[in-house]
């Protein structure tokens, strides 16, 4: 579980996460949004150790100013802050793969970084991927396929799937096979994802 | 995780100089380790000093071989045509670890310093001499199917789980590392040390000493040289048993061998014995088979791991045997 500071109300946890992300996601300065960031510093010289950080982080194309200590990783920073929740967390422990974002185009796992090391990295997620209302050729793949039951490893998959893609590793489906075993999916809907991932790779180099 | 301070290290010698000077510190590559023992416990740090802004991610070759920043990321070492070309056995090692993902995160000198799979280390439930020392070893009478049986003490018997160092190791590479007093060179074969009864003391590395690059020796037998990981799944899992070997042939005839193995040892196992079987003779299947009963005659199994003793000979003989065509 996460275990980033939230103010101590009695909100339930959705209405505090919504709260504490609208403050802090701001397009301006967010305003000290909880009594646990009250004494916010950021670090001016590498020198300084710092307790509570303002940063940046630049997600699907959004700047978003956010005050996070050091030990928040990128994946409660865009899940519990941004609430940009389409990542999601399975295991927390880069075994599964369900908090696949790109980074500067990589796929990485975003439960394994901290959100101060991606200060100035154009971060991707899978709301990030539709432009408007045509969603991503992976994203169209995996629904015509039915690449999934419960969801819960999807937006993980397409991400990954996306960086795939993008690698070239998806000339058969051992291949494909082998480049998206980083992302588990519990309800097992291995056929059907690599079908997708086939499907989507045709389309994106047409 | 517990909190803690973080910084940003300008440059090498601002990273090793915020490291030494701030009681508690660590460095934080990748994070693909490191997070995970801090989230289960296992490591806590007061302050973490971020080394990915550091100019060490380069990879470059020269008439003496080749030289791999210790911030060069596993995927990036892997696709090196260099690395490809003429020491294949690092593309293989990196390309059979871990994740696409993690491989675009982790770095060089992280890997070298992940530290043991053995699941009552990762535990703070279970005692761990290498975690608390002086607090016993749950994996002697445990469950120990992964351990080793080489190289271990009544103090522990972990396994080095990087399939990386089992490559630097066969190709003689070495540790370059920037500390407070200087820098150093660490031939791979001194960096891992074996537990006795000190299994908290994994290298020779010393305090606030950072890894800037691993330098890796031309070699006649480093383009022949292949890598052979044997796990529990097709892929993303960690070695059960696997061999490094790399190989200057005359025909059938061994000019040099060189051999390692991960998942026996307690560290990345080289084993000059075995190489001594093959080196300056005619390959042949019955000279890898005696190969392998000299690399495990000192081995001491342990209830669940036994078949490692057999497998390893069987993973020997079927590289060797097929990088010298005889399979
Ligand atoms: C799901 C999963 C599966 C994996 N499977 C495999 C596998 O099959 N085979 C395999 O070999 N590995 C595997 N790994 C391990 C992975 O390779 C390591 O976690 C990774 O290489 C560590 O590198 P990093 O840069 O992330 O290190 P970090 O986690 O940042 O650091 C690890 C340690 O090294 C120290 N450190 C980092 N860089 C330096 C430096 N330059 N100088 C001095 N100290 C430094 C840190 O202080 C820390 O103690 C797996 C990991 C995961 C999460
Ligand atoms: S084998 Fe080593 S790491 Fe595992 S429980 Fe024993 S002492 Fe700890
Ligand atoms: S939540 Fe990150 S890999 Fe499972
Ligand atoms: S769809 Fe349920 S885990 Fe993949």
């Amino acid at each position: 579980m996460p275990e980033s500071p939230r103010p101590a109300t009695t909100h339930t946890r959705r209405t505090v996460l919504k709260s504490t992300a609208v403050a802090a996601a701001g397009a301006t300065p967010a305003p000290a949004p909880a009594p646990a960031v009250a004494a916010a510093a950021a670090p001016t010289t590498a020198g300084d150790v710092a307790e509570v950080m303002e940063i940046t982080l630049s997600v699907n194309g959004r700047k978003h100013a956010v005050t996070v200590e050091p030990r928040v990783t990128l994946l409660d920073a865009l899940r519990e802050r941004l609430a940009l929740t389409g990542t999601k967390k399975g295991c927390d422990r880069g075994e599964c793969g369900a908090c696949t974002v790109l980074v500067d185009g990589e796929r990485i796992k975003s439960c394994l970084t901290l959100a101060v090391m991606r200060q100035g990295s154009a971060i991707t997620t899978v709301e990030g991927l539709a432009d408007g209302d045509r969603l991503h050729p992976v994203q169209e793949a995996f629904i015509r396929r039915d690449a999934f039951q419960c969801g819960g490893c999807t937006s993980g998959q397409i991400m990954s799937a996306v960086a795939c893609i993008r690698e070239g590793h998806t000339g058969s489906d051992e291949e494909i096979r082998q480049w998206m075993s980083g992302n588990i999916c519990r309800c097992a809907c291995y056929q059907n994802i690599v079908a997708a991932v086939a499907d989507a790779a045709r389309e994106v180099r047409r | 995780m517990r909190s803690f301070g973080y910084a940003s290290a300008r440059d090498s010698a601002d990273a090793v100089r915020l490291a030494d000077r701030t009681p508690g510190a660590a460095f934080i590559a990748g994070g693909t380790d490191l997070l995970n023992l801090m989230k289960d416990g296992v490591q806590h740090h007061r302050h973490l000093v971020d080394v990915n802004k550091l100019d060490l991610a380069r990879v470059t070759e020269s008439a003496s071989g080749l030289r791999i920043g210790g911030l060069a990321r596993m995927r990036q070492v892997a696709e090196h045509h260099a690395v490809r070309a003429r020491f294949p056995v690092l593309a293989e090692a990196l390309l059979a670890s871990a994740s696409p993902q993690v491989r675009n995160m982790a770095t060089i000198g992280g890997n070298l310093l992940q530290r043991t799979r053995c699941g009552y280390f990762r535990d703070i439930g279970s005692a761990c001499n290498k975690r608390v020392p002086g607090s016993g070893c749950s994996a002697l009478q445990g469950w120990n199917r992964g351990h080793a049986v080489l190289g271990g003490s009544e103090s522990c018997i972990a396994t080095h789980p990087s399939d990386l160092a089992v490559a630097l190791t066969a190709l003689d590479a070495s540790v370059h590392v920037l500390g407070p007093g200087g820098t150093r060179r660490i031939p791979v074969g001194e960096f891992y040390r074996l537990p006795g009864d000190t299994p908290q003391i994994e290298t020779s590395l010393r305090p606030a000493e950072l890894i800037t690059a691993v330098e890796v020796p031309r070699h006649p037998t480093a383009t022949r040289s292949r890598y052979l990981k044997l796990r529990d799944r097709a892929t993303f899992e960690f070695a059960v048993v696997s061999v490094a070997a790399a190989l200057d042939l005359r025909g059938h005839f061994v000019r040099d061998i060189r051999l390692a193995f991960g998942g026996i040892g307690t560290k990345p196992w080289r084993s000059a014995e075995a190489e001594a079987e093959l080196r300056g003779k005619n390959l042949t299947v019955e000279r890898v088979e005696q190969a392998g009963r000299v690399l495990v005659r000192g081995a001491v199994p342990r209830q669940d791991n036994e078949f490692k003793v057999e497998l390893v000979q069987r993973a020997l003989a079927e590289l060797v045997l097929g990088l010298g065509g005889l399979r």
